[in-house]
């Protein structure tokens, strides 16, 4: 069986598109999320995504299964919100390392059936490790711009607990994803390395994916790019990219310069354009894959995908287009000046 | 040839090893990459001051000493809070955590130094960026080397090491060699170092000291680091340079030209960086050639035997007075205007200057509120604009605004006082006092079903610092909630956040619920999800107190300052609102869907009524009649109970509503209460039903006429058309559809009613007396209810029987309430007929004033306010609809029919004009 090194060598790797906009079409409710088990659950739940591969895991792995028809190589765990200090906005704590569990068992089942269908395309599983809505690198109390909402062991301890999770469910791979505070990633990394000293099993790859907030060019913690990618490099990723807040125009001159500064493979998978005026990502799956192609064109990208407003079809789009092209050869990192 | 092919292959394909680090921004050492200076005030033991305010907890001065390193060209910024009388962690959190909110300082990378590891690695918890660790070494073996450089590899920082192992501090260049070769092995080969990570310190020590031994440091430092790049020459060399000028303490003079010459053999030898007082390295070429010299030979040891070298410098330091130097930096911004200090302070975020500036401001301005609404927000207003073009980022808004706090507190004092004196006046004079009594007000949530608030505690902060009093309700916060505390609390701007797409939808219906209460205070919207377009065009139209979208924190502190100026309100308000209007248009024009027709085209479709198979019934009169004290009683069983709940907010069906879960008890209490308060009504006869009913021959001019026949006269009544773009099939309506055109050559009928409850007043009166506020309440919903009621009652009489179009009708109150009958009584000034002008006409022909006593206002409202006024239709095909938005030629033609000017017709026309007017 192909390593995901062997396969990210032969071709462009396809990742799947956004789970939030495909969990929206089901227009759950409340009682959906809660599903029988949290039936009487002290709190409001709706839009718990998380929750959903426990509640609702048909629905999760049925959006899976979409992904990969559309012909995506890797696709993510249910998993942005699964850390005790996310799922405090609902009280549910003591459930993040079961989310990841179960997220990573749909995402396996899924994919695993694919690569036996098809093993010359296997399928691979990244557990997805989102930024968290707390943030280490900034104040909540501008009187006290030294104060800060968390602490770096507790989020240490937080992914630790998510790492745990999805590596026990089964995931190929840890993406840190939607970085928009360099130091929360930094805490995840710190989780990854201990975990796998701690337990003494293989390390998984890790792949790294920041967020550009705005004109700027920086993450919302201040940093550039190059800055970002500098802070994260001990993490010795598989790939580093940059994933939403952008559509694939924003987010073509950061892309470029990833792709020559990283000494690793590339990752890009922006959102379905701005959204309009009322949130909506309007970019049309061929726009999108239209973008994208000039970027594998250039020989930028080593995996490609889609964020918040892509579907299948932007995926299938976007499989179509780079499938013509080589993947990005990563640079040789020298040994001597 | 082969040259050009390495170097272009080189830019593509290959990635140096070089030493990389960054703070908010990267610093990759390159080989041509000239000295790195470290800044080395910000360290407790190298400077009594910096020691001084850390101490005293005083770490605004302390952060100014940051910020002076980097000023004066630190590219890294050494940290050390070594102290026995500090609590080491806790100093190091605090400081570094501050520094990272400083954006000036963040920038570059920070150098964690300490002997204490713990105190290191609570630095590394709080730095984004990739740091130097300074040091670790193998003073105390193998073992605590290897775990506290895994530690420092999973934070991603470099380390230095310093040439320390068991046996001690290396002092010749053989053992510094040795132990720096033996510490790259351990960690390259057992730890998985990469070598340009490590950076070595093979200890600089003081010279000139009088003791010979010590007199050869310099030399063996410097070769020993010429060695050390040789074999391993990814790595760096860094060292603290101020150690070799220890003896000459007190005299920077002397040890300013010691640093520059050591330096100057220590760099070509291959020294990276050092940690230097970044302020005060002197130029080599610049020292004077008898004290270079001097410093030379100390340095490089020559012609020292007996110390001669070093007791010739000893000599000449004597003879140098010691002259304070002026640090120097770019201060010439302090030379311009206070407006342009002020806002310089505050785009740059520098706090140590606005208390005199802010002062010296208060002083020039007539009033100290004149300081904040003029030079504080032009320079707010500049942050704005920066950090919205991207050439500031968020923390330094956020510093931005705590130099604003600075001032305000500044001018806050004098602006009491006189707000205490203009109380004062207003005692005095018996007139009230406006201003209140505290600070402004603002609530702020994040709507319900959403849970980010960075972007909303940001705004929280930044109003906060600027004076207002900030109630945070947090995240999925509900409607209710927000409303219910924004009255309690009595706040004079609600802010509403969200970041993920639903929560528009959220913000939409709080505009809408604070209309629905009449609330009056404004509302802004922000958060990442919203836009100006969508609050123009969704939030803005459901409430018209002000709704205004803020792009950004630094924004929010204009935009409230204006909302809460009494001046500045109106003028803003209407700003934003013609913004929002032009905006609603811009977006109405690009939507397919809300294509309009032509008016001639919208009359084209007209409602399809095929006139030769309908026959209208003639009324049993025409003419008017009059109902005079129309019993109570038979008007109470029609009441419609849904919105006397409502004005109680209480949600919910009736009569579900009743044996509702939560509010059920509550509910029933107030339907027992309304239904006894409603008999005392009747049968102590507090109220007066009152109302006229007419009907009249008329016809359509097969367009958006009705031509009506009173006695002798006629009178024309316009009506409104559609003019939206409809599918296929559906028509463009006007009530004029409804009426016979007059080509069809039959008499068709239109009707009116206008009916009223009197009497209300003298029993308010009671109430309020007895301050009696829940009957007050109750007896003016209930008003209300039987006036609907009685419309009701008269419609369906006119129904069946005065009108008589459906004799048999039998439906229930519940089928009444949901418009299940035949023909309809729509009211000018609601949808189907948004133009209230026409009430006049509608008033003269019942002569409604005369016959109910109902008096039309100025503004066209019916007093008592518990009456009801509408046409009656007949039609089987008549039913209720929204004229909708409608096109200027439709308004030209209404007005030239109505014969009134185009700009008064559209005045009362325009919350239904499509266009600005």
């Amino acid at each position: 069986m192909k390593t995901i090194q062997d396969c990210l060598k032969e071709r462009i790797l396809i990742i799947d598109g956004a789970m939030g906009t495909m969990i929206q079409r089901h227009k759950l409710e409340e009682k959906d999320y809660r599903g029988e088990r949290f039936k009487n659950w002290h709190k409001d739940v709706k839009g718990n995504n998380d929750l959903l591969s426990i509640t609702q895991p048909q629905i999760i792995e049925g959006i899976h299964r979409q992904y990969l028809d559309a012909g995506a190589d890797i696709i993510e765990t249910n998993t942005f919100s699964s850390t005790v200090i996310a799922q405090a906005d609902y009280d549910m704590q003591p459930l993040a390392y079961e989310m990841n569990v179960a997220s990573a068992k749909c995402a396996r089942k899924a994919a695993d059936e694919y690569t036996k269908n098809n093993p010359n395309k296997p399928r691979f599983v990244a557990g997805a490790i989102g930024p968290l809505n707390k943030t280490l690198s900034l104040s909540p109390d501008v009187n006290n711009p030294g104060f800060r909402a968390v602490t770096f062991d507790e989020v240490v301890d937080a992914y630790y607990e998510q790492i745990k999770g999805l590596v026990d469910g089964g995931v190929d791979l840890l993406l840190i994803e939607t970085i928009f505070d360099t130091l929360n990633a930094k805490a995840a990394i710190f989780a990854i390395k201990k975990y796998f000293r701690d337990t003494k099993k293989e390390a998984l790859p890790i792949m790294i994916s920041g967020t550009i907030t705005d004109a700027s060019g920086r993450t919302l913690s201040g940093q550039t790019l190059e800055a970002f990618y500098i802070s994260l490099m001990h993490a010795k990723p598989l790939s580093i990219g940059l994933n939403c807040a952008l559509g694939a125009k924003e987010m073509r001159p950061h892309i470029e310069e990833l792709s020559q500064i990283a000494g690793c493979f590339t990752s890009a998978y922006p959102n379905a354009g701005l959204p309009n005026a009322f949130g909506e990502y309007d970019e049309q799956p061929h726009e999108t894959a239209h973008i994208i192609e000039e970027w594998a064109a250039n020989g930028w990208l080593n995996i490609v995908g889609g964020c918040c407003g892509t579907t299948p079809d932007h995926i299938k789009h976007i499989a179509e287009e780079v499938s013509k092209f080589q993947p990005r050869v990563v640079p040789e990192v020298e040994e001597v000046f | 040839m082969c040259l050009r092919v390495l170097v272009a292959n080189e830019n593509i394909m290959s990635i140096k090893p070089y030493l990389r680090l960054c703070g908010l921004e990267p610093l990759v050492v390159r080989p041509e990459t000239n000295f790195i200076n470290v800044g080395e005030r910000t360290n407790v033991t190298g400077s009594k001051k910096f020691a001084r305010l850390i101490r005293e907890g005083k770490y605004e001065d302390a952060l100014s000493v940051a910020r002076q390193q980097v000023e004066n060209g630190a590219q890294v910024l050494d940290v050390n809070m070594d102290d026995a009388l500090l609590d080491g962690v806790s100093a190091m959190t605090t400081f570094i955590n501050l520094v990272q909110s400083e954006p000036d300082i963040a920038k570059i990378p920070i150098m964690l130094d300490s002997s204490k590891f713990q105190i290191i690695e609570a630095g590394l918890k709080c730095v984004q960026g990739k740091c130097i660790v300074n040091s670790i070494s193998m003073k105390e073996g193998e073992q605590k080397f290897i775990e506290q450089a895994i530690i420092c590899q999973s934070y991603g920082a470099s380390v230095i090491v310093m040439a320390f192992d068991e046996q001690g501090q290396a002092d010749t260049k053989a053992r510094k060699i040795e132990i720096c070769h033996r510490a790259y092995k351990i960690l390259t080969e057992q730890v998985g170092y990469d070598p340009q990570d490590i950076i070595f310190d093979p200890n600089i020590f003081a010279v000139a000291t009088g003791i010979e031994e010590h007199n050869n440091y310099c030399v063996d430092f410097i070769e020993a680091t010429r060695e050390i790049k040789k074999l391993m020459p990814l790595t760096k060399v860094s060292g603290g340079v101020s150690n070799m000028s220890f003896s000459f303490r007190g005299n920077d003079h002397v040890r300013e030209a010691m640093h520059s010459v050591f330096l100057y053999y220590a760099i070509k030898a291959g020294m990276d960086m050092g940690i230097v007082n970044a302020g005060q390295l002197v130029v080599y070429d610049e020292i004077e050639p008898t004290l270079r010299t001097l410093c030379e030979d100390v340095i490089l040891n020559r012609h020292n035997d007996n110390n001669e070298s070093t007791e010739k410098l000893i000599a000449f330091a004597e003879t140098v007075k010691a002259k304070g130097k002026e640090t120097v930096k770019d201060d010439a911004w302090r030379n311009t205007s206070v407006e342009e200090r002020l806002k310089h302070s505050l785009v740059n975020g520098i706090t140590d200057f606005i208390e005199a500036d802010t002062e010296e401001a208060r002083l020039k301005y007539p009033q100290p509120l004149d300081v904040i609404e003029g030079p504080l927000m032009d320079g707010m207003n500049v942050v704005g604009d920066l950090f919205g073009s991207g050439k500031m980022f968020l923390p330094q808004v956020v510093k931005s605004a705590r130099v604003m706090k600075k001032s305000v507190a500044v001018l806050t004092p004098f602006i009491e006082a006189e707000k205490e004196i203009r109380k004062q006046a207003h005692l005095k004079a018996g007139t009230v006092n406006e201003e209140g009594a505290g600070a402004a007000k603002i609530l702020l949530a994040t709507v319900k079903g959403d849970v980010h608030d960075i972007g909303k505690n940001i705004v929280g902060v930044v109003l906060g610092c600027n004076g207002y009093d900030i109630i945070d309700l947090g995240v999925m916060v509900p409607t209710d909630k927000i409303l219910d505390t924004a009255i309690k609390e009595k706040v004079d701007i609600i802010g509403l956040s969200g970041l993920i797409t639903p929560s528009l939808d959220e913000m939409v219906h709080v505009a809408h619920e604070m209309k629905r209460r009449g609330m009056k205070l404004p509302l802004m919207i922000g958060g990442a999800t919203t836009s100006r377009m969508h609050t123009a065009v969704k939030i803005a139209p459901q409430y018209d107190e002000g709704v205004i979208h803020v792009l950004d924190a630094s924004r929010s502190v204009t935009v409230a300052g204006s909302l809460l100026s009494n001046e500045q309100k109106p003028a803003f308000l209407k700003t934003i609102g013609d913004e929002y209007a032009k905006l609603k248009e811009d977006f109405a024009n690009k939507k397919p869907v809300k294509q309009f027709l032509s008016l001639a085209d919208a009359q084209k479709n007209k409602t399809k009524i095929d006139w030769e198979k309908f026959t209208p019934v003639k009324p049993s009169f025409t003419g008017t009649k009059t109902f005079d004290d129309y019993p109570l009683e038979e008007i109470a069983s029609y009441i419609d109970w849904n919105p006397y709940f409502i004005a109680w907010e209480m949600h919910g069906k009736f009569p579900q509503i009743l044996s509702d879960e939560k509010i059920g008890v509550e509910a029933t209490k107030l339907f027992n209460e309304a239904k006894a308060l409603l008999k005392t009504i009747i049968k102590e006869k507090w109220l007066k039903a009152r109302g006229v009913i007419g009907f009249w021959e008329a016809n359509s001019d097969g367009k958006d006429t009705i031509i009506l026949k009173d006695k002798d006269s006629t009178i024309q009544l316009e009506s409104l058309r559609q003019q939206i773009k409809k599918a296929p099939g559906q028509p463009n309506i006007s009530l004029a559809d409804f009426i016979m055109p007059k080509e069809n050559g039959k008499q068709d009928y239109i009707g009116a009613f206008a009916v009223t409850i009197e009497g209300i007043e003298e029993h308010i009166k009671k109430f309020e007396a007895a301050h009696d506020d829940y009957n007050k309440i109750s007896l003016q919903a209930l008003a209300d209810r039987l006036a609907e009621a009685f419309a009701e009652l008269l419609h369906a009489r006119t129904r069946k029987e005065f009108w008589g179009y459906v004799k048999d009708e039998k439906l229930s109150n519940e089928e009444l309430i949901k418009e299940e009958y035949m023909g309809i009584r729509p009211a000018p000034g609601y949808p189907a007929c948004p133009d209230h002008t026409e009430k006049h006409k509608l008033f003269t022909l019942l002569g409604a004033t005369k016959n109910t006593g109902i008096i039309l206002t100025e503004s066209l409202a019916m007093f008592p306010a518990s009456s009801v006024c509408g046409w009656y239709f007949a039609n089987p095909e008549s039913r209720y609809f929204g004229v909708g938005k409608i096109e200027k030629d439709q308004v030209e033609d209404y007005a030239k029919r109505k014969n009134m000017s185009l700009e008064e017709t559209e005045r009362w026309l325009r919350p239904v004009l499509d266009y600005d007017a």
